[in-house]
Parts: structure tokens; C-alpha cells; sequence
């Protein structure tokens, strides 16, 4: 491999590392918000997928990708409702939950989404911010979707938000402590079920992200476990919204590693270098996890079946 | 009644509840896509019960649905919410038409043993990574099975059309197919291959590997209560372990039964979501492994009817995923209810309406 290539993979990876990892920003912020509150929904994945669909189908309708973008978060808070009030029921374990809403999600967005495979692609507008250079590859890298400074907007308001608002406080005192919570006054169910039901409006926008920007369109393959790594990461993230951004990015460069790959002419090895992102969720989970005792920034409720 | 009979009740009940719930749900799906449901309910049922030939094709999707669902079961008796059992089921596959590349099987009977202890071997490996990597580093076990099942189909896709591919598979990349001495037939001249006695016979040994043996009860203790369990000096890392591997042996066998019964080659038709039914099916099952059989006849059923929904109603090929979806959500909600219905209150309000009536 000779310097060129070198430059022009790592300039794809870094371009990548923003393309891919909006998505992964938004389901790991509105995961992040959801396990503050002390419940965990793998049904994100889910979430992805159907508001992806959606968002397509409203953009394509109305002729507008900001109206798609507003109708996948519509759609993901709806969806996601359907989890936080079941799992307000006593005894509904939220990771079974989490199951049954990916498998129902993907199912309707599959189910819904048939007539939609013809239509032709309506996107975002792009930020060029690479104008300066006169490289081709500076520009294309420089590429950026719209919706990424949003999604750094959303960081810094979350981050901010859980530690200096009433509402943040409330978040994080029922994911510690329900009895403190409830001996606040506090309704636990009522938090949780609202915190679910924002994490998948967020979550949403990442779905709007992956049918109106990138890979842009839809078919049954726009997502194929975004959404469940995204949940990992915010293990790996513990639970702080900067450490999702800069997670979200890794990960986009690593899923960006294949296709740039290809594009470099390495050809043979594509599956391979799909299967990066996951091996390295695995990886990073088998350092940062420890056994016998709970994480560090973990909520204290997590994982519990009420 | 006895408490005890109440709860063997509920057991029936509800599951049967919540899937009547789905199927009503489903069908205000389809009449909001412009079908009739009473249509498709039909359909859904003469789709899988309606003829010799549905049924057979019914038991034929069974069959892998029992071994995937034992792959969700038993770690699930250990404490563990495993879900990947698709990776499993795959790497299985793989191990099955990867033996013929590295060692001359005899072409007999002992042959398709050998094939079908590789797929055991390679599906129990795969899985029991996740118990190691939950015991050791206290990795989630829900989230690390996926992850290794999506690695998994990576993997697969690179070799089926990379290493190992045959070159004469031109529109679909296969490996080589297995030799037709290798091959699994079907029980009596029927289409239903043998997998599905082996699916029934492992889901009865399960039952009473949990039931009677001292083994299979230390895996239950140590799903009930692991603190308890390593008070009492039961090796818990090992027991967990075992689970996975257990589970995953079954759900690499099915990947074997697939090729070996069905496609006679590693292909991407069998990436077809077995493992993630099978999650449906243990959740259903309350993950006993004797239930295991009738819901997993069940769902082969609904799998099986699909293809009749997207013939004559137009249904998209995802309206079984809709329905499986729907029913997966009813059974764990009607599962909080357990318990927790007074039923003697029922009956009498029922006595209570007909004198009412009676008036």
C-alpha cells in the first residue's frame, strides 16, 4: 500500500468516521437519556429501522427532508412510547421488551416500507466546509450531513442539561435511586416512560439520518445492528453524552473502513471489514466491563425487573 | 382449585390469550393496508394446517424452530438472556460443509454423524464465548450474543463467497454440496426430515436433564439465585458456561439439519432468521423445554402460511415478522398478569351476570 492510498483511507475513514456515526450519535444519545432513567430498550434497534422507513416515506410525501427528519423522530417517540408503557407494568422485564419491540419494528418497517424501495432518493443538504482545499478528497471528506452539528448540539444540551436542570435531576435520581425518587414525589413510571419515549424521538432523527442522508433511500438492509451497537456503546461511553459523540465517531470510522476499502481497490475482504464495528464493540465491552461489580456512571437501577 | 393447578392453568391460558390478542392486532393491520382479515386469519391457518402438504411443510419449520428455541431455554434456565442464537445456527451450518473440505467423511450414515457433531462443536464454541466473556468480564450477555451473531453472518457471507466458495455456483455463492450418501431424507417417505425427531428428543432430554438430574438442578439454582448458588459452593462460572455451550450445540445443530436436510450447501438462504424465532418460541415457552414443542409447531405453522398471505392476499413477505412481533409483545405483557388474576372474582362476576340475566 503506498502513501496515496494510505492518505486517501485515512481521509475516507475521518469523512466516514462523521458520515456513518450520525446515526450511532442519535441512538446512543436517546439511549443514553432512556438508561439514565434506570431502563435499558435494545428495541432502539427496532426504533432505527421503522422510523428510517417512516422518515423516508414523509419526506418523499411531502417533498421535504426536514419534514422526514420530524416525522422519523414522530414516529421513533411513538414506538418507543409502546416500550415505556409496557414496561410500566409490573414484572415486564425491559430487556425482553426491548426483544419483542425490535423484532416488531423491523417487521412493520419492512412490512410498510415495501412500496417504497422504487422511490427515488430525497436527501439532506450537505455542509461543505472543505471549499478551501483544492483537494478532491479534502472536499469529499469534508462532506458533512446537516444533521451532525444538530447532533453535537444535542450533546452539549444533555450533557449540560442532566447536570444543571430540575429535569436532568429528576432523570438521574429515578436511574439511581426509585425509592429516593419516589420518596421525592417523584412518579418513577412517569419518568421512565417519558425518558423512553424521548430517547426513541432522538433515536429517530439517527433513523431519518440513514434513509435521507446516508446510505440515503430505502431497502431492508439500511440497518443491520446499528441501533443494538449504539446501545453497547453507551456502556463503553458510561453513560456521558461527550463520550457518545467520540464513540459514535470511532465507530463510524471503522464501519466506513470496508467501503473505503473497496473504493481503494481492495476488494476480497468486504464482509471482513463489515464485521469491524462489531468485533470491536466486543472488544471494547471485554476491556471496559468488569466483572463482580457494577460500572462506574452505570445508574444504579439498571437491569432490574421491578 | 389449588394454587397449583391454577398456575398449571394460567400457563395455558394466557400464552393462548395474548396470541388471540396478536391475532386480532395483526388483523387491524392488514384491514389498514386495504385487506380483509378475516381472509388472512383464514389463510394463516389453512396455511399451516389446512392440508397433508401444509402440514408437513408446518413440521419441516418446526423442526430448527425446537433447537434454536432450546438455544434461548437453557441459558435462560441458567439466569441468561442469550439471544443470538442465529450465529449459532450459522456457524453450525458452516461446520457442516466445512468438514468435507479438511477430512474424507465415509459416505454413510457415520459420515452424516461426523458432519452433524461438527455443526454441535462449532455452534457450542460460538456460544459459550458468551458465557465466558459474562462470567470472566462481565460483558452483557444480551448484547455480546447479538454482536457475535451479526459477526457471525460476516463471517459466513466472507467465506460462503470467499474461501470457500464453490466455483461453480455462479448466480448464488455456495460452498460445494455435501455428497447425496451425506444427505438427510425425509421420515417414511414423507417431506419432513429427521431434525424434527431429534428437535423433539432434545427438547425432552433437556426437560429432563432440568428436572432430574443433580446437574441440571445446580443450573437452576444458579439461574434463581446466583448469590445463594456460590453460598453453597456450586461452581457457578462452569455451570453458566455449560448453559451457553449447551444451547448453542442445539442451535448448531440446526444449522447442520439446514444443510444437511435442506439446502445441501452453505448458502445465504440460511440466513433466514431461524435463531430469532426461536427467541419467540422460548419466551412463549416460558422457556420450558417440553412447551418449547407445541409453540414451536405453532410458529412453523405462521412461517409456513406466509408464503400463502403473500400468494393470494398481495401481503408483503414481513407481515409474518408483523405478527410474530405483535404476539412476542402480548405474551410478555399477559406474562405480568400471571398470578395476579383473581380468577374466583371472574367466575363469580360471571354468576353474578347471569342472574342478572335471569331477571
Amino acid at each position: 500500500m503506498d502513501a496515496q492510498t494510505m492518505q486517501f483511507l485515512l481521509l475516507a475513514v475521518l469523512g466516514g468516521a462523521v458520515r456513518v456515526g450520525t446515526p450511532f450519535l442519535f441512538v446512543s444519545l436517546g439511549e443514553c437519556i432512556t438508561e439514565k432513567s434506570g431502563r435499558i430498550n435494545l428495541g432502539l434497534e427496532g426504533v432505527l429501522v421503522l422510523s428510517a422507513m417512516a422518515a423516508f416515506l414523509i419526506a418523499n410525501f411531502f417533498h421535504s427532508p426536514w419534514l422526514g427528519v420530524l416525522g422519523g423522530a414522530l414516529v421513533g417517540g411513538l414506538f418507543a412510547a409502546i416500550h415505556g408503557a409496557i414496561c410500566s407494568v409490573r414484572r415486564v422485564n425491559d430487556i425482553a421488551m426491548g426483544i419483542a419491540c425490535m423484532m416488531l419494528g423491523i417487521g412493520a418497517a419492512f412490512y410498510m416500507g415495501k412500496p417504497l424501495i422504487q422511490l427515488n432518493a430525497i436527501s439532506l443538504t450537505t455542509l461543505s466546509l472543505g471549499a478551501w482545499s483544492s483537494s478532491e478528497q479534502v472536499r469529499s471528506a469534508l462532506e458533512i450531513n446537516v444533521l451532525f452539528p444538530i447532533g453535537i448540539g444535542l450533546t452539549l444540551l444533555m450533557s449540560w442539561g442532566f447536570k444543571h436542570t430540575k429535569w436532568g435531576m429528576i432523570v438521574r435520581m429515578v436511574g439511581d435511586s426509585s425509592d429516593a425518587a419516589r420518596a421525592q414525589g417523584v412518579s418513577v413510571n412517569q419518568v421512565r416512560f417519558l425518558s423512553t419515549m424521548l430517547g426513541g424521538a432522538i433515536a429517530g432523527i439517527g433513523g431519518a439520518s440513514l434513509s435521507l442522508y446516508y446510505p440515503g433511500g430505502w431497502n431492508e438492509g439500511l440497518s443491520s445492528g446499528q441501533g443494538l451497537i449504539a446501545v453497547a456503546l453507551v456502556i463503553f461511553a458510561k453513560w456521558k453524552p461527550w463520550y457518545c459523540l467520540l464513540a459514535a465517531m470511532v465507530f463510524g470510522g471503522a464501519g466506513s473502513l470496508g467501503p473505503a476499502l473497496q473504493s481503494a481497490g481492495i476488494n476480497g475482504y468486504y464482509y471482513l471489514f463489515n464485521a469491524v464495528p462489531y468485533f470491536l464493540t466486543l472488544v471494547i465491552l471485554v476491556m471496559t466491563c468488569e466483572p463482580e461489580r457494577a460500572l462506574r456512571g452505570a445508574p444504579s437501577e439498571l437491569g432490574k425487573t421491578q | 382449585m389449588s394454587n397449583k393447578n391454577i398456575s398449571f392453568l394460567e400457563g395455558f391460558v394466557l400464552p393462548f390469550v395474548a396470541l388471540i390478542g396478536s391475532l386480532l392486532v395483526f388483523g387491524l393491520f392488514v384491514f389498514v393496508s386495504g385487506q380483509s382479515p378475516f381472509e388472512a386469519w383464514k389463510l394463516l391457518f389453512l396455511g399451516a394446517f389446512g392440508d397433508a402438504f401444509s402440514i408437513q411443510n408446518t413440521l419441516q419449520r418446526a423442526a430448527p424452530l425446537m433447537l434454536t428455541a432450546l438455544c434461548v431455554a437453557i441459558p435462560a434456565n441458567a439466569g441468561l438472556t442469550v439471544i443470538g442464537g442465529e450465529g449459532s445456527l450459522l456457524v453450525g451450518a458452516l461446520a457442516c460443509s466445512a468438514v468435507p473440505y479438511f477430512w474424507s467423511v465415509p459416505l454413510n450414515t457415520q459420515g452424516t454423524c461426523i458432519l452433524m457433531m461438527a455443526s454441535c462443536i462449532g455452534g457450542a464454541c460460538w456460544m459459550s464465548l458468551v458465557g465466558v466473556m459474562r462470567q470472566y468480564r462481565g460483558v452483557n450477555e444480551t448484547i455480546s450474543s447479538l454482536l457475535l451473531a451479526y459477526l457471525a453472518v460476516n463471517v459466513f457471507k466472507h467465506l460462503v463467497e470467499g474461501p470457500m466458495r464453490d466455483p461453480g455456483s455462479l448466480n448464488k455463492p455456495s460452498t460445494f454440496a455435501l455428497s447425496p450418501e451425506l444427505l438427510i431424507g425425509g421420515i417414511a417417505g414423507y417431506d419432513v426430515h429427521w431434525g424434527l425427531v431429534w428437535g423433539l428428543v432434545f427438547c425432552l432430554l433437556a426437560s429432563l436433564w432440568l428436572k432430574f438430574t443433580s446437574h441440571g438442578f445446580a443450573t437452576k439454582v444458579v439461574g434463581g439465585n446466583p448469590r445463594a448458588a456460590s453460598f453453597v459452593g456450586l461452581p457457578t462460572n462452569a455451570l453458566i458456561v455449560t448453559a451457553c455451550a449447551l444451547g448453542g450445540a442445539a442451535a448448531g445443530l440446526a444449522g447442520g439439519f439446514e444443510i444437511a436436510a435442506i439446502h445441501t450447501a452453505s448458502n445465504a438462504s440460511v440466513i433466514a432468521g431461524l435463531g430469532y424465532t426461536g427467541i419467540l418460541v422460548s419466551f412463549a415457552a416460558r422457556h420450558k423445554p417440553l412447551l418449547i414443542v407445541p409453540v414451536a409447531i405453532v410458529l412453523g405453522g405462521f412461517g409456513s402460511a406466509g408464503s400463502l398471505l403473500q400468494r393470494r392476499l398481495g401481503l408483503p413477505d414481513a407481515s409474518i415478522q408483523v405478527l410474530m412481533g405483535f404476539a412476542f409483545i402480548f405474551i410478555l405483557a399477559a406474562e405480568s398478569a400471571r398470578g395476579r388474576i383473581q380468577w374466583s372474582r371472574i367466575w363469580r362476576f360471571k354468576l353474578d351476570l347471569n342472574v342478572l340475566g335471569a331477571r
